[in-house]
């Protein structure tokens, strides 16, 4: 309960602060081959941690994210490509486990918001210096006006 | 009786708002003495706010705990400085703090804004007066700061440890007074929607306040990314969490908005767009208001904790968009777009400033909410998390990073582009030249770094480039243009100082991601370990007393290239109230970079977990925010732009100026 109260406290605060304090890869995770532990900390740095606000399991201190990092070591240790580590960790965790959404019909709007939202902006930009152009070229003079400015040329000549 | 007279001055506050924003509203146009009733209405409200929060900060100086929130969020053990920080680390006292910084703006507003055209001030007060009412009375009826204990208990339950550091004292109150800031911004839009008159006044009035506002949240979110950065023990500096997504949404609309306002105020061009931005920041404000405070981010769930909080702030939220969108939809239409631009003009390039900063800012929001609205509509739960906010952000900043420069070198109206490409020549081939340099130096793997410094640099060299050419280097005898450097007017420096700044934050972001290296191993005492040139010996581990904490106290010896022994300690706290543990990582400065030492668990034989890291140049991350936030108050110190005390010919002429043109307006509007 105190927990609780305390984390309660702690997101009402206008704060950058979310993740509690970490302390994530610990050595005896590790692995032997520097190849393997690279690829092992890319592919934790896209993994949520499932118990944590919003933290990878690289960063985490939880007990889940750490089985999860074990985990995904095994999988690299026994040959599997970094897709197959990620298949197989969506496959038990679930696609919330992905920080980096993938792509199908439930997330199309989310990725092309930008791009379109974007273009849209660029579009109408666009037409509006367009439309500017147009307005600003088209200021023609009425019949009174045209009459007095041929009067005056007139007394030029 | 101090706390309930304080309480007393709250609700006494939050009457006088209404009826403030009630006459304001209905006799704007007309009676004199509702204006100067609303003025001095704005003034009590500070003074009856000020004092009410000070009473809640004298119940937690004296360790007061039958004030409920004291016995809460405070320990009478915690050093003076805590025991005042933790009045707004809670949820009712941070709602007080913002209440009394939306009134501290409000009288402001009053205060300085004699030369204001009555009627304007008038109706930027009452609108003002809506928003403190609001917020008054969210904290009178349903976070209530004010509660007491009977019995009394003898003893506080401490404040969260996290925030028992200097950040709290100063990251909040900043970002409030970002976030409030741009409440008057908003004032003043809709404001400017209600009297259909949007005039040079209005546009001299709203640039300042944009100003002011976005140096504090700079400043505040500046700071925060640095608090969290030493404090969270793992040496990261921004996360892409929705909490921190919520207060750097205002900043890049509040950057664009600073920008449009720019615009406006010297070309007259831009004014529907501002009024829309001015509104929009304050929305977003708002909208991260209620993201943090009704817990919906942890899950959506914990918002069924408290669901009265929640949803007061959501229908707040909710009516004070909707009713500023919806006189906004109403209005604009009416309101005359002015000030003709070629596109490659100085206004184009802040047009294409203002796309991209709003672009950037609805691909985050649209991240931040997408898995929420996802979750309630379909029941799929995903994930939006950094490795998305880099990919889209980034995208959008190089264009803008690109185009930053000739921005400030393009003429008003129209310009020549190739001209100013050839001023640029010079930047664009130093920047390239530093940035190959570097490559050479230390070995090009990174693919995207490359990109990223040059980028860093040519914004960087791009701005100073303005200056040089400004004051004639190398045409003109030296001593000459040092004159000419120093003569040029303050706009034209805080233009190339914030955009030098904005330079220097992206060089120190992309060294610090391409190079940053660190040992995670285990130590005993005695033993060293290298890292990045230095070697680290660790010295000292021993268990030592706090104030309200225990230590587990490390300490190491840093040797570094140049043969000096420097020494660093590293703690983890155990606070005695909570039980709750912290780290303070240890953290050496060289130069702009830092070494960062933080130490994790024991084994049973004290062998230590460590973790240290190299952070090349990160200091330039924050150096390049304070360079903009200087911008921004050499542009304040600018006499020319300063408002409040214009000499009295200069604002006759300004109104006589200001009461046609608008008279002209009004009747082009109803025709």
């Amino acid at each position: 309960m105190n927990f609780r109260k305390l984390f309660l406290a702690f997101l009402l605060v206008f704060s950058l602060l979310t993740p509690i304090v970490a302390f994530a890869v610990l050595p005896s995770e590790i692995l032997d081959d520097p190849v393997l532990e690279e690829r092992a900390r890319d592919l934790s740095k896209n993994l949520r941690c499932l118990v944590c606000q919003n933290q990878n399991i690289d960063e985490s201190d939880a007990p889940l994210a750490a089985d999860l990092r074990v985990l995904v070591r095994e999988r690299l240790v026994e040959g599997d490509s970094n897709k197959q580590v990620i298949d197989y960790v969506v496959a038990r965790y679930g696609e919330y486990v992905l920080l980096n959404p993938v792509l199908g019909p439930h997330t199309i709007i989310l990725w092309t918001a930008m791009p379109i939202i974007l273009l849209g902006g660029g579009v109408f930009l666009f037409f509006l210096v367009k439309r500017r152009k147009k307005t600003g070229k088209s200021i023609t003079l009425s019949k009174e006006e045209k009459a007095a400015l041929a009067e005056l040329e007139k007394h030029d000549v | 009786m101090l706390i309930e007279l304080g309480h007393f001055a709250l609700i006494l506050a939050f009457v006088i708002a209404i009826i403030q924003a009630v006459l304001g509203l209905i006799y704007w146009r007309s009676d004199v003495r509702i204006a100067n009733f609303v003025r001095s209405a704005a003034i009590w409200q500070f003074i009856l706010i000020s004092f009410s929060f000070m009473s809640v900060v004298y119940a937690f100086v004296v360790s007061d705990f039958s004030l409920s929130l004291a016995y809460q969020h405070s320990y009478s053990l915690q050093p003076l400085i805590y025991k005042i920080t933790a009045v707004w680390g809670n949820h009712e006292g941070s709602i007080l703090l913002w209440v009394l910084i939306l009134v501290l703006f409000s009288a402001a507003v009053a205060v300085f804004g004699r030369d204001l055209p009555t009627q304007l001030r008038t109706l930027v007060l009452a609108v003002q007066g809506i928003l403190g009412a609001a917020f008054m009375g969210f904290s009178i009826f349903t976070s209530n700061p004010f509660a007491r204990l009977d019995p009394a208990p003898f003893e506080g339950t401490d404040l969260n440890p996290i925030l028992q550091d200097i950040g709290l004292a100063i990251h909040p109150p900043l970002l409030y007074l970002g976030y409030v800031g741009f409440s008057v911004c908003f004032s003043f839009a809709i404001a400017a929607l209600i009297s259909g008159k949007i005039d040079a006044a209005w546009a001299r009035w709203v640039r300042p306040w944009t100003v002011v506002s976005w140096v504090f949240l700079t400043l505040g979110n500046a700071m925060g990314s640095y608090w969290a950065y030493y404090e969270l023990g793992w040496g990261g500096w921004w996360f892409w969490d929705p909490v921190e997504n919520s207060s750097f949404m205002p900043w890049l609309v509040g950057t664009a908005l600073m920008h449009s306002a720019i615009v406006m105020e010297k070309r007259n061009a831009l004014k529907i767009w501002t009024i829309f931005l001015a509104i929009m920041t304050f929305s977003l404000s708002l909208l991260g208001a209620f993201l943090v405070r009704s817990g919906i981010l942890t899950s959506v769930h914990t918002f069924a904790s408290d669901p009265t909080r929640g949803l007061v702030l959501l229908a707040l939220l909710g009516v004070s968009i909707g009713a500023a969108f919806t006189i906004f939809a109403i209005r604009a239409p009416s309101l005359r777009a002015g000030g003709l631009f070629a596109p490659i003009s100085r206004e184009g390039a802040l047009v294409l400033n203002n796309l991209f900063l709003a672009t950037a800012t609805a691909a985050i929001l649209v991240g931040t909410l997408y898995p929420l609205i996802l979750d309630a509509l379909m029941g799929a739960r995903i994930s939006v998390g950094a490795p998305f906010f880099d990919l889209t952000f980034g995208v959008l900043m190089v264009p803008l990073l690109i185009v930053l420069p000739f921005g400030a070198f393009l003429g008003w109206k129209r310009a020549d582009l190739i001209a100013v490409t050839q001023r640029l020549a010079g930047a664009a081939g130093l920047a390239l030249l530093v940035a190959i340099v570097i490559f050479m130096l230390t070995g090009a793997e990174i693919r995207l770094a490359p990109l990223g410094v040059f980028l860093g640099f040519w914004v960087a060299f791009g701005s100073m480039a303005d200056l040089i050419y400004r004051s004639k280097f190398g045409k003109i005898a030296l001593g000459e243009s040092l004159k000419r450097l120093f003569g040029l007017s303050k706009s034209i420096w805080s233009t190339a100082l914030a955009h030098f700044g904005v330079g220097v934050t992206v060089i120190g972001i992309v060294i610090v991601s391409a190079w940053e290296s660190e040992n995670i191993t285990t130590m005993k005492v005695g033993e060293s370990v290298d890292l990045a040139g230095y070697s680290i010996k660790f010295t000292v581990a021993d268990e030592r007393p706090g104030p309200n904490y225990t230590i587990s106290h490390f300490e190491f010896d840093v040797l570094a290239k140049n043969g000096k022994v420097r020494h660093v300690v590293s703690e983890k706290r155990v606070y005695m109230a909570s039980s709750m543990p912290t780290t303070e990582a240890g953290i050496l400065t060289y130069g702009f970079s830092q070494l960062y030492v933080a130490v994790g668990d024991a084994d049973e034989e004290g062998v230590q977990v460590v973790r240290i890291w190299y952070k090349p140049y990160i200091l330039l991350i924050w150096i390049g925010t304070l360079f903009m936030a200087g911008a921004g108050f050499l542009s304040l110190s600018d006499r020319k732009a300063r408002v409040g005390v214009p000499k009295q010919a200069k604002a006759k002429r300004a109104k006589a100026k200001v009461s046609k043109t608008s008279k002209a307006k009004t009747n082009k509007g109803s025709a």
